[in-house]
Order: C-alpha cells, then sequence, then structure tokens
C-alpha cells in the first residue's frame, strides 16, 4: 500500500520534472529562435526573402556585409562606435575610480551630501533630460560660433563620449563604493606607516584590489554605451556622424522604401556580434555582477 | 596638520571631476526640465516667455496625451504581469529543480539582455512582418496560407500587444536573474522540513519561496514601472515611432517629438514633469500596497 503510494509519487515527480524540462526549452527556441533567424537572414540574397521564411539560404551571399559596410557606411559608424566607447570608457575609470575611493573611505565636510546627491542621480533618467542637455549644448555652441567661428559641441565624438561617461556616473560610484566599503581599514594604516602617500595608496593598493569590480564595471559600460542610440541620435546631427545603432535605425527606414533586406540584416549582426562574443567569453561574469549591484536602467 | 592639508587636496582632486561632470550633465539638465516647463519657448529663437502652470492646463486638454497616457499604462499593466509571473516561475524551475544543462539555459535566458533595443526592434520588425515574417508564416500553417495576413505593426488594434511581446521578451531573462539570484538565498532546509510535512511544489512555492524573497519582488515592481516607460520610450522610437496614427504613442516620445521635433520645448518638458510625478506617484502606491512584516530566513 505504501510502496504503491511511493511509485505513483515517483511516476508524478518524473511527469512534472519532463514538462519543466519542455517548458524550459521552449522558452530557449523562442529566444533563440529570433535572433539565429537574423543571423541566417544576413547571408540571403534579396530575392530570397520573397519566399517561405523557413527556408535556408541558398548560399553564402556575404556581398551583404560588404553593402553594409561600404554602401551603408556601417563600417566607418562602427569605427565612431568605437571611439566613442573607448573614450567613455576611459573617462569613467580615471573619474569614477577615484571619486567612489574617496567618497566610500573618508570623511570629509560634504563626504554625507555628495553620497546622498550621487545616490539621487541614481533616479534620473537619460530620457527625460537628453532634450535640455541638447539645448544647452545648441546654446554653448551658439556663444562659441562668436568668436572660434565654428561650433565645437554637437556633433563632436568627444562630447558625446563625456555625456555617456556623465549618464554612467552615478551606479559606477554606487557599485564601486560598496566594494570599497567593505575593506577592511588596515590596508590604509599599513601603507601609512610603510610612508605611502594618499595617491600611492590608491593607485597601488587599493586599485589592483578592486579588480573584480572593475571588470564587472567595463563589462556593463561597454554594452550600454555601445548600444545606445537616444543620446548618440539627438546629440550626432550630421549625417556622417552616427554610431552603430542609429546606423541601423537608419537602414531600417531605408528597407521600407528599397528594399535590402540583406544589407539591413547584415548590419543588424554587426552591432549585435561584439556583444554577443564579449558576452559568451564572460558570462558568467555578467549575472554574476548583475545579482551584485542589483539594477541597472 | 600638514596631513591634513595633504589629505584635503588629495579628496579635492580625486572628487572634483566627478562632481563636475555629474553637475553639468545632470543636475543641471535635471533642473531645467522643471524650469523650463513653466516657459513658453518654441524653436532657436531666444525668446522666451514665464507662462507658469500654463503648460500642463494645456497638456491635461489634450487627446494626444491621454492617448499616450493609456498606451503607457496599458503596456506597464501587460508587460509588468506577464514577465513578473513568468520570470518567477521560470526562476523557481530553474533554481528549486536539479535540470541538466541548467547553465546553459540561464546563458540562453540572459541573451536578450545584452542585445541593443534597436537590434531587438529590427528583428521583431522582421518577424511581425505581414508577407516574410516569421510570425504570420507559423499562422499560416494552422489557418492556411490563402487567408489575409495580420498586420502586426500595421492595425491599430494588435500594435500595443505586438509591442509588449518584443518587451516580455527583452525583460524576462533578467528579471529572472534576479529571482534566481535572491531564492538561492532561501535556506534548503525550510523545503527540507516543508517535505516531511507533505508539502507539494505549489505549497512551496507559495508559503515559502514567494514570501521569502517578497522584498526583492517588491523592487523588482518598482524596476517595473520605471524601466517600462524608459524601455517603451526606446522600442517605440525604434519600431514603430509612435504610430501608426498615435496608437504606439507613449509618454516620453511624445514628450520627445514635441520637445526636439516639434521644437516646443516649454510644453515637451511639461510632459516630462508629469512622467516623472507619475512614476514616483505609481511607485510609491505599489511600495504601500505591497508592504507587509519582514520575514527572516
Amino acid at each position: 500500500m505504501n510502496n504503491n503510494k511511493l511509485t505513483k509519487q515517483s511516476i508524478s515527480d518524473k511527469l512534472y520534472k519532463s514538462l519543466i524540462y519542455v517548458v524550459l526549452i521552449l522558452l530557449a527556441i523562442v529566444i533563440i529562435v529570433p535572433v539565429g533567424w537574423a543571423f541566417i537572414a544576413s547571408i540571403k540574397q534579396d530575392v530570397e526573402f520573397y519566399g517561405n521564411p523557413w527556408v535556408l539560404p541558398q548560399g553564402f551571399y556575404v556581398q551583404n556585409f560588404a553593402d553594409a559596410w561600404e554602401k551603408a557606411k556601417m563600417g566607418s559608424y562602427m569605427l565612431n562606435s568605437l571611439i566613442v566607447t573607448a573614450i567613455a570608457l576611459g573617462l569613467l575609470l580615471v573619474i569614477a575610480l577615484p571619486a567612489a575611493y574617496v567618497l566610500s573611505r573618508f570623511k570629509f565636510r560634504g563626504s554625507v551630501f555628495w553620497n546622498t546627491m550621487f545616490m539621487a542621480g541614481l533616479f534620473i533618467n537619460v530620457n527625460y533630460i537628453v532634450v535640455p542637455i541638447f539645448l544647452m549644448l545648441n546654446n554653448g555652441d551658439k556663444a562659441v560660433r562668436g568668436f572660434l567661428g565654428h561650433p565645437i559641441f554637437l556633433n563632436n565624438l568627444f562630447i558625446l563620449a563625456l555625456v555617456y561617461t556623465a549618464m554612467a556616473l552615478p551606479f559606477t560610484i554606487y557599485l564601486l563604493s560598496g566594494y570599497f566599503k567593505s575593506l577592511p581599514k588596515e590596508f590604509e594604516e599599513a601603507a601609512s606607516v610603510d610612508g605611502a602617500g594618499y595617491f600611492r595608496t590608491m593607485v597601488q593598493i587599493i586599485m589592483p584590489m578592486a579588480k573584480p569590480s572593475i571588470v564587472t564595471i567595463i563589462l556593463f559600460n561597454f554594452l550600454s554605451f555601445w548600444n545606445e542610440y537616444i543620446i548618440s541620435m539627438t546629440l550626432l546631427t550630421t549625417p556622417g556622424l552616427r554610431t552603430l545603432p542609429v546606423g541601423l535605425m537608419n537602414l531600417m527606414a531605408a528597407q521600407k522604401s528599397a528594399v535590402q533586406y540583406g544589407q539591413m540584416y547584415a548590419g543588424l549582426v554587426l552591432v549585435m556580434l561584439p556583444t554577443l562574443i564579449l558576452y559568451i567569453l564572460v558570462q558568467k561574469k555578467l549575472t554574476q555582477g548583475m545579482t551584485m549591484g542589483g539594477l541597472k536602467g | 596638520m600638514e596631513i591634513k592639508k595633504g589629505q584635503r587636496r588629495f579628496i579635492f582632486f580625486c572628487l572634483t571631476p566627478a562632481v563636475i561632470l555629474f553637475i553639468v550633465f545632470l543636475i543641471i539638465p535635471t533642473i531645467n526640465v522643471f524650469r523650463m516647463s513653466t516657459y513658453k519657448w518654441g524653436g532657436y529663437t531666444d525668446e522666451k516667455t514665464f507662462v507658469g502652470l500654463q503648460n500642463f492646463t494645456k497638456l491635461f486638454q489634450s487627446d494626444k496625451f491621454y492617448q499616450a497616457f493609456q498606451n503607457s499604462l496599458l503596456l506597464i499593466v501587460v508587460v509588468t504581469i506577464v514577465t513578473f509571473a513568468l520570470a518567477l516561475i521560470f526562476a523557481s524551475m530553474l533554481s528549486r529543480e536539479k535540470l541538466k544543462g541548467q547553465n546553459l539555459l540561464r546563458v540562453i535566458f540572459y541573451i536578450p539582455n545584452i542585445l541593443s533595443v534597436v537590434v531587438i526592434s529590427a528583428i521583431f520588425s522582421a518577424i511581425y512582418d505581414p508577407n516574410s515574417g516569421l510570425l504570420n508564416a507559423i499562422l499560416n500553417l494552422f489557418r492556411g496560407a490563402e487567408s489575409a495576413p495580420t498586420l502586426w505593426l500595421g492595425d491599430q488594434k494588435i500594435v500595443i500587444f505586438s509591442l509588449s511581446g518584443a518587451m516580455i521578451w527583452q525583460a524576462i531573462g533578467y528579471y529572472m536573474v534576479m529571482y534566481m539570484a535572491s531564492m538561492a538565498n532561501v535556506p534548503e532546509s525550510l523545503y527540507e522540513s516543508a517535505d516531511l510535512e507533505g508539502a507539494g511544489r505549489m505549497e512551496k512555492f507559495f508559503s515559502i519561496t514567494i514570501p521569502l524573497i517578497w522584498t526583492n519582488i517588491r523592487t523588482t515592481l518598482t524596476f517595473f514601472i520605471i524601466s517600462t516607460i524608459n524601455m517603451s520610450f526606446l522600442f517605440v522610437v525604434a519600431m514603430t515611432n509612435g504610430g501608426p496614427d498615435g496608437s504606439t504613442e507613449v509618454f516620453l516620445s511624445y514628450m520627445y517629438k514635441e520637445a526636439y521635433t516639434n521644437s516646443s520645448y516649454g510644453y515637451g518638458m511639461a510632459i516630462g514633469v508629469i512622467v516623472f510625478l507619475f512614476s514616483f506617484a505609481l511607485a510609491a502606491i505599489l511600495n504601500a500596497v505591497t508592504s507587509r512584516d519582514h520575514l527572516e530566513y
């Protein structure tokens, strides 16, 4: 009797488990198929798009990528994206690391105030303030034109990178301070006994220990800078100066009037490939970092 | 005395760059949003006239604003409920059961989160394409190829749900990872003693898992509101541009259109202020409604 009940339970257990497998695999398919489909479509010829969407490509039509790279200028947009992302990441590290260190390890006049301010900054979202930023830079250009003869703030990759850095500051400082606070005070004490100054202590003792958090920060911000397009499309208005996602948006619009599916999908692959490669290399770090930080845009 | 001076200088140099960037690109634009909302300011002339709350009264008489409000609210409700339920269920499946390939599944589920919203919009525009899209191709298997294609992005009644589909697809992995992280902190002993008392899976889910990760659930509910308002803007810009005929216009896309494209900055910023206050109020209400006694593990 008891035995019978047990086997019944283990049968229902097995059923339940296979049901779970089915459901989870279904979700995995729902996520993989659209992405994979875009990859496959990127090597199809334009005529192949008119038939059944399930048909596999007849060959490897690399011309799509050449077209996207040259004709649609995705190549030069990629260079722009690389420049902006690199500058913004570099600036962010140079600016946020010392600030987070000082804010979390020193007591000084205004330390509570600035800690609270940067925390409050977490709630400011770019989408609300992108237009005021545009107007501010536009006014700056008007003022500068008077004595320089040409505008310098809008349509400037460096300024865009600077805005990206500023947007990333609150979250980056929040994440780094959390880590710095967890370190024992003895490190600085020992360093000061050995005669190291504040700057040397920070650069040679604290920074190397913070490496895991720094890696997390680089990963997160690389993704958000590389994928960003609202600020980029607002602040870069001359067509030659686009970043990759804005270029893709243009390809999408162009595709509606003149049918160039292949080129559009190739551009799409160009935008997502770097992030996918990075993700596959470091996926464990990323999901760990996410739960550590707890929030994102 | 000498030490104190050195320390002050060190703090100053570390903090100043961050503070300057923060003030210039976050604080001043934020203040400007509120200030400009009380001005009538059209276009590139310097002519600004203070109009008090006129922008706001105009706003509340605008049909377009109510349409954007309605669409945003619908998206918040639909996206939150579906994403929340699915993410919670899938997270508990993945963390409660011993499954093969668990890690691989988790890696796959997180993929949408690393893609640019432009990329996701492009992929979904292709999936929703009436003639060559995947979705109609799948439906045609059931309803026969001759039937009229569904216009996923062209039908005013459907388009908002198509949009939420893409948004749910994007968000689900992120919340899953969040819930899994907090479920990992629930001690195994609780489940073991529940097993001894003969509790089933459902019972364990509702009376152990949910109450113990309640704090985390509450936090994510706030995220849901804020991120749906922001993400819907990103998706609309890249996917539908508010159309057809305003049926996917959301809060921030309406703001951006009025302010940037239409050059009525004051009016646009008034929309921003209202949306900001609305999201705060909604988050506060949700927070109050979901408040419960804190449970310890």
